[in-house]
């Protein structure tokens, strides 16, 4: 890596460190509520067990319903509606899950193989045609019980749904502790269900806006550590980072190009927040915008070639267009409430998730750049940060519910709606990670 | 039609830090990949910050500017109040500076005239309502409609810093008009 002479912050003894650092999260709690219609009926079977607790054996199906149910497209049977338990295609009676109406049937086993190592096996069947649709075998050591049951679930939803699934992703957000705590603000990295967290940044001053670079290594973060916005780079693997943006006045609102090769940033340092394009490897620094309002939030389109931003250039809040070579800025949202901002593109391109506020309070919207309009997903008014998973199909965000901070998600149609409640103190600012990678 | 559904998922410690050992090798059938967050970064480098602590506000709050009147003195009479005026505030989604406001910069400008080598920070502040990155480039605004104002009247560049929390700092914590209103701010910071 080109740039490891710079990487002056990197830690040492990083990884016993991020173990003392790990929160305590006592429960988490994602409540769904969705609309019912047209969700898919699916009986997820306990999976059998050999040589194995029935907690860690009860782990990768529970989980896998959990998924399923919290996506909305599904309507997972209750345990007590199961005719029978099946752990293998061959055992697998069809008349009786016809009757329950059951659609589709996971059956499974989980075998300790020895070594701390477990084998996981499942099907996937098609009660009405009688046949398996999926199956696979997965050996893992324990740890990766949860992470191999999130991608089970993305097998099963690309083969009923015909998209990928993403619940084997991630989620990046700042939790604030007791304000009492010495270092009471956390980056954190957690499963897309909000669970394990770990924390890779402390610090006792706030930390804003965390990206995901394309390749899921890297998170950009804006960090008040020195008492002033800078941008920071790290690498979640390592903990090696770097200041990439330390200029006068606010430095803010990273965002990767998709090529990863970029980074847009909303720096002051020639006056007022305008939007810039810095490029990691050789460090130039081009402005793009030249306006004496705000410009800030830079997203890019998937194609790398338009950067969505938030601008007052019209007397309140709207999102703005311009071409990641430069040009003029074209005005997105027009006629769509006094406030929109915060632009996230659709994996797609044809919408953007942003902030909106019609006259009802702050609530994630979605902007149809075929109908150029502006739609509210949510009921709540003190929405946040709108973060799209990596498929599309949910937007995740960060909103007050009962007088706390919490992650919620909704689906691009308002329909499916989920809250994530980290009994940890203030959860804002999440960013869903792109696809799993290679490490 | 709507239904409810509420998951428990208990989070046990020791799961948690389970993959902190290291990286276990994997059989892998399947393409099973290792993924590990191994690092925490920042703890070094944030560790200076944190000893120094953001006392910025409460320093501030309890120096006297005794001074000031005799500095000032070119200003007359009521300079001593405006001075003790170290925040200003500001109307929703506004850095217009409020003419209500205008004598206390005036006040503070005169004083820094005559008080050679003082400098003064400048901190903007912002309300939760709308997005954290837009208020940080709000609360800069602000800062910057005070810091211009202080150059006009001949106080030099040089001597003023601007700083922008946003939202990140807000003195009353409720959701209401009346902490909104005490949080968009301007807080004068004296070095």
């Amino acid at each position: 890596m080109t740039r490891s002479r710079r990487l002056q912050n990197a830690l040492a003894g990083a990884a016993a460190l991020l173990c003392l650092s790990t929160p305590a999260s006592a429960v988490l709690t994602i409540e769904v509520t969705k609309g019912v219609e047209a969700a898919i009926p699916i009986a997820v079977v306990p999976f059998g067990l050999e040589g194995i607790g029935a907690a860690t054996a009860n782990l990768p199906a529970a989980v896998i319903e959990a998924d399923l149910s919290r996506s909305g497209k599904f309507e997972p049977l209750s345990r007590g509606d199961l005719p029978s338990l099946p752990h293998d295609l061959r055992e697998v009676q069809y008349k009786e899950w016809r009757l329950v109406k059951a659609e589709a049937l996971v059956v499974g086993r989980v075998v300790n193989v020895g070594n701390g190592r477990y084998e996981i096996r499942f099907q996937l069947i098609d009660v009405f045609r009688e046949k398996q649709l999926a199956g696979q075998k997965f050996v893992v050591p324990e740890s990766r019980l949860r992470k191999i049951a999130h991608r089970i679930s993305d097998i099963i939803y690309q083969a009923l749904i015909g998209k990928p699934g993403a619940f084997e992703t991630r989620i990046a957000f700042v939790t604030v502790r007791d304000a009492d705590a010495p270092k009471p603000n956390l980056l954190q990295v957690a499963d897309s269900d909000g669970y394990g967290a770990q924390t890779i940044l402390e610090s006792s001053h706030p930390i804003l806006s965390p990206a995901w670079s394309p390749d899921g290594s890297q998170l950009a973060y804006v960090s008040f550590e020195n008492k002033r916005s800078i941008v920071y780079v790290q690498n979640i693997r390592s903990g090696e980072r770097e200041p990439v943006a330390d200029h006068a006045g606010i430095n803010s609102a990273p965002a990767w190009s998709p090529d990863g090769r970029r980074l847009a940033l909303t720096l002051s340092k020639d006056g007022n927040s305008e939007i810039y394009i810095y490029d990691l490897a050789s460090r130039d620094l081009r402005r793009l915008t030249r306006n004496t309002a705000i410009d800030t939030e830079p997203a890019w389109s998937p194609d790398g070639g338009t950067i969505a931003f938030t601008s007052n250039r019209p007397g309140t809040p709207q999102i703005y267009r311009i071409a990641a070579s430069g040009g003029n800025a074209q005005r997105v949202t027009i006629r769509a409430g006094k406030y929109n901002a915060a632009a996230a593109y659709s994996h797609d391109g044809k919408s953007i998730a942003l902030i909106t506020n019609q006259g009802n309070g702050f609530r994630v919207g979605l902007y149809s750049a075929q109908d150029r309009t502006v739609s509210e997903l949510t009921q709540t008014s003190q929405d946040e940060s709108p973060t799209f998973a990596p498929n599309g199909e949910m937007i995740m965000y960060a909103t007050q519910s009962g007088g706390r901070h919490v992650l919620a998600a909704v689906s691009p149609d308002g329909r499916v709606r989920q809250t994530i409640k980290l009994e940890n103190g203030v959860v804002r600012e999440p960013a869903w990670s792109p696809f799993n990678h290679q490490p | 039609m709507r239904k409810l559904f509420v998951f428990w998922v208990v989070l046990a410690a020791g799961a948690l830090i389970a993959g902190c050992g290291g990286r276990g090798a994997v059989v892998d059938e399947s393409e099973v990949e290792i993924e590990e967050i191994e690092g925490v970064a920042g703890a070094d480098a944030d560790a200076g910050a944190s000893a120094s602590g953001i006392g910025g506000d409460d320093a501030t709050d309890g120096q006297s500017l005794d001074d000031a009147g005799a500095a000032g003195g070119s200003g007359g009479g009521g300079d001593d109040d405006l001075l003790n005026q170290r925040v200003i505030y500001f109307d929703y989604d506004s850095s217009i500076l409020p003419a209500e406001s205008e004598a206390v910069v005036q006040a503070h400008a005169r004083y820094l005239q005559g008080a050679a080598g003082v400098q003064i920070i400048l901190e903007g502040h912002a309300d939760e309502r709308g997005t954290r990155e837009y208020n940080l480039a709000l609360a800069e605004d602000r800062a910057k409609s005070v810091a211009d104002m202080m150059q006009a009247l001949g106080v030099g560049a040089g001597r003023i810093q601007t700083v922008s929390y946003g939202e990140e700092r807000p003195v009353a914590l409720g959701h209401d008009d009346s902490a909104w209103g005490l949080n968009r701010r301007v807080e004068f910071l004296y070095q």
